[in-house]
């Protein structure tokens, strides 16, 4: 299997998406001619031309309401805001249109659109270049919520992120984007609502999205030494959510974990725990534990930047917390 | 027609002279609208239709004469207002699905689902009308990249209100449209008010079409009374998008009859502006034109007054025994499956 970069899926997923379906289109800022301010998507305008890739002002609700229309009227696109952040720039065509139009119109609008964001922290970037924001859109039903951890996810949850018809949210980490792994040969999906198991365990379930991955996989490592098993749960997509990989974990190991590189009230681990606490409450053997960014807002010192963003540490805290009579 | 340094007066421009048939179905169309709206203000106060509406009594040339131009089997689409029953009408939505969909019944155009400020019938064109200022703009530049990627020759219109022009995303979708020559035509029907607030306290420039020339394309004054007028420029505007050249930006000075919505009685009126506009009534305007030309009798147009005001009774007694959609469907149309 070959190895590629968490940036080369991005762009792989796009050739072979528009390669496949001329209806595909893509544009954002800076994305044609410079390849996108992350180096993210090269090339791609130099194959396929101005029709389908174009480089737009500085307008992110011109460039997601355009988006909408393009997909109301028959194209696919996929549009990309160079920050998760600016998300808020647009809000009302992301919450307002394109997750409500099918509704409101009785079902005649389909919007096959696919907004890609970079998130994330870790780089210094400061608090308005670094949110998690996933939450934002989860609460917005209409709209598709992807949060790819590994190459080979981001290849094939961005494909079936193309492929659907609804408007997909496809929120990638920009600390991750160098990170290389191994994608499988030929054509490769992923489908969405389907966790990935990426440790397994007996004693305590540890859910976790992109960054918190490696966080929390770090931290079993040396919990295992001290003879406690951990099973991490990457659930790819939060909407929709895979929630029966995550019960029948938590029925086996009787304790959960959210490692969230987000806001602590109303993130999606309080969606995951309360969903939990729902249904599968007399499996559990003590309380639930989120971890978060402490502050919520991301500071831009180095050293600050680090103390709040959840670490190794903070996982194995929790982790002897809650296997602590 | 060439990027203006200030806007065109639509008196330099000739008046469109439509044959006497498509003058009668746009007078007949203006006819249904203002019948509709009276009707919905009634069923209002009558409870049987909830939450709130926005009555374009006064507007119907622009919705007649922009109708006329559209063409949903080449592509064209269409976005407007909340206030759009008389856009949806004019675009062939039929009066007991309007009707339907105002009493949240299942028989409505988005089955009950959408309501006053969210007709769509894409069948016609229409892509929405939107609650929220500005939303329909940046979507419409979407239809218009299709259309411009396809080579359909289809255009995209937007229609919003003046107060629409304040709004950030008319700023973006102007300089947007324009920079990608889209074949989008941003119709503002300047009816003096955004919301309870004059055009004159909220905007700089004393026209809309004013702001044209920032965005690089031409900005065109319309009587907005004059269906044909309308019709006209609209047409222009079309050939303009079709040949590549890029955006138009229309401006109908018009006039709403009533308030901004329904709790509104609209004390902030000037004295006097009503009976001034009224003498200019589309109707009015359209109809004494064609008995002039010898095309429409004083019999005639009565007479379609009351086979009018028998068909919308007719809609509206159907649409008040069409059943509520069931509790379930809540759950219908969130997502493509």
């Amino acid at each position: 299997m070959p190895t590629i970069t968490y940036r080369e899926a991005v762009v792989r997923a796009l050739n072979e998406e528009m390669a496949r379906d001329a209806n595909v289109i893509f544009f954002g800022e800076d994305v044609g001619k410079a390849g996108g301010v992350f180096k993210v998507t090269p090339g791609l305008w130099d194959t396929y031309g101005n029709d389908r890739v174009r480089d737009t002002p500085i307008s992110e609700a011109a460039i997601v309401g355009a988006g909408i229309g393009a997909a109301i009227t028959g194209m696919r696109p996929v549009i990309e805001l160079m920050f998760a952040d600016f998300a808020a720039v647009t809000l009302d065509q992301i919450v307002n249109q394109a997750a409500k139009m099918r509704y409101l119109s009785g079902g005649q609008i389909t919007i096959p659109l696919t907004i890609r964001a970079a998130q994330g922290g870790g780089v210094g970037f400061g608090a308005q270049h670094s949110q998690c924001c996933e939450t934002w859109f989860m609460h917005a039903p209409g709209l598709k919520v992807v949060v790819p951890s590994t190459p080979a996810d981001v290849l094939g949850l961005l494909k079936t992120a193309i492929r659907d018809d609804n408007p997909v949210v496809f929120l990638e980490h920009k600390g991750q984007y160098a990170e290389k792994g191994e994608v499988p040969d030929g054509e490769h999906l992923v489908p969405f609502g389907v966790a990935n198991v990426v440790r397994q365990g007996r004693d305590v379930t540890i859910v976790a999205v992109q960054r918190m991955i490696g966080v929390a996989m770090k931290a079993a490592q040396e919990l295992e030494a001290q003879g406690i098993s951990c099973e991490i749960i990457d659930p790819r997509t939060l909407v929709p959510l895979d929630m029966a990989t995550i019960t029948e974990s938590v029925k086996k190991t009787g304790r959960l974990i959210t490692v969230e590189e987000a806001v602590h009230a109303g993130g999606w681990g309080a969606e995951v725990a309360t969903q939990i606490a729902d249904e599968t409450i007399w499996y559990l053997e003590s309380p639930i534990v989120r971890i978060t960014i402490k502050s919520g807002l991301i500071p831009f010192s180095g050293p600050l930047e680090d103390y709040v963003t959840p670490s190794k540490d903070d996982v194995i805290a929790a982790v002897q917390r809650v296997m602590t009579p | 027609m060439a990027t203006a340094a200030l806007s065109e007066q639509s008196a330099a421009q000739p008046a469109a002279r439509l044959d006497a048939a498509t003058r009668l179905h746009m007078l007949q169309q203006m006819i249904e609208v203002r019948t509709v709206e009276a009707q919905i203000q009634e069923l209002f106060l009558e409870n049987i239709i909830r939450g709130t509406t926005h009555l374009c009594d006064g507007q119907e040339a622009v919705s007649v004469g922009m109708a006329a131009t559209v063409k949903p089997a080449r592509g064209d689409t269409v976005t407007c207002t909340y206030r759009g029953h008389g856009h949806a009408l004019a675009l062939g939505m039929p009066i007991k699905t309007l009707m339907a969909e105002m009493m949240g019944k299942a028989a409505g155009s988005s089955k009950g689902k959408g309501g006053s400020m969210h007709l769509t019938d894409m069948q016609h064109g229409l892509i929405g009308t939107f609650a929220v200022v500005g939303a329909g703009l940046p979507i419409s530049n979407g239809a218009a990249l299709t259309a411009q990627l396809k080579k359909t020759g289809a255009v995209a219109i937007t229609i919003f209100g003046d107060g629409t022009a304040n709004i950030g995303t008319f700023h973006e979708a102007l300089n947007l449209a324009a920079v990608w020559k889209l074949p989008t035509i941003f119709l503002c029907e300047n009816n003096l008010y955004g919301e309870y607030s004059t055009y004159e306290d909220t905007a700089p420039v004393p026209n809309v079409a004013d702001r044209a020339a920032a965005y690089g394309m031409p900005g065109v004054i319309v009587d907005g009374q004059d269906a044909e007028a309308v019709y006209a420029i609209m047409s222009q505007a079309i050939t303009r998008a079709q040949s590549g050249a890029g955006p138009t930006l229309v401006e109908a000075k018009t006039y709403r009859y009533r308030g901004h919505s329904r709790t509104d009685p609209a004390p902030y009126r000037h004295a006097g502006e009503l009976d001034q506009w009224l003498l200019r009534d589309p109707i009015r305007v359209l109809s004494e034109r064609m008995i002039a030309d010898g095309e429409l009798t004083e019999n005639a147009l009565a007479q379609m007054r009351q086979t009018t005001a028998k068909t919308v009774e007719d809609a509206v007694k159907w649409a008040i025994e069409q059943p509520y959609p069931i509790n379930e469907s809540v759950y219908d149309d969130i997502w493509v499956q």
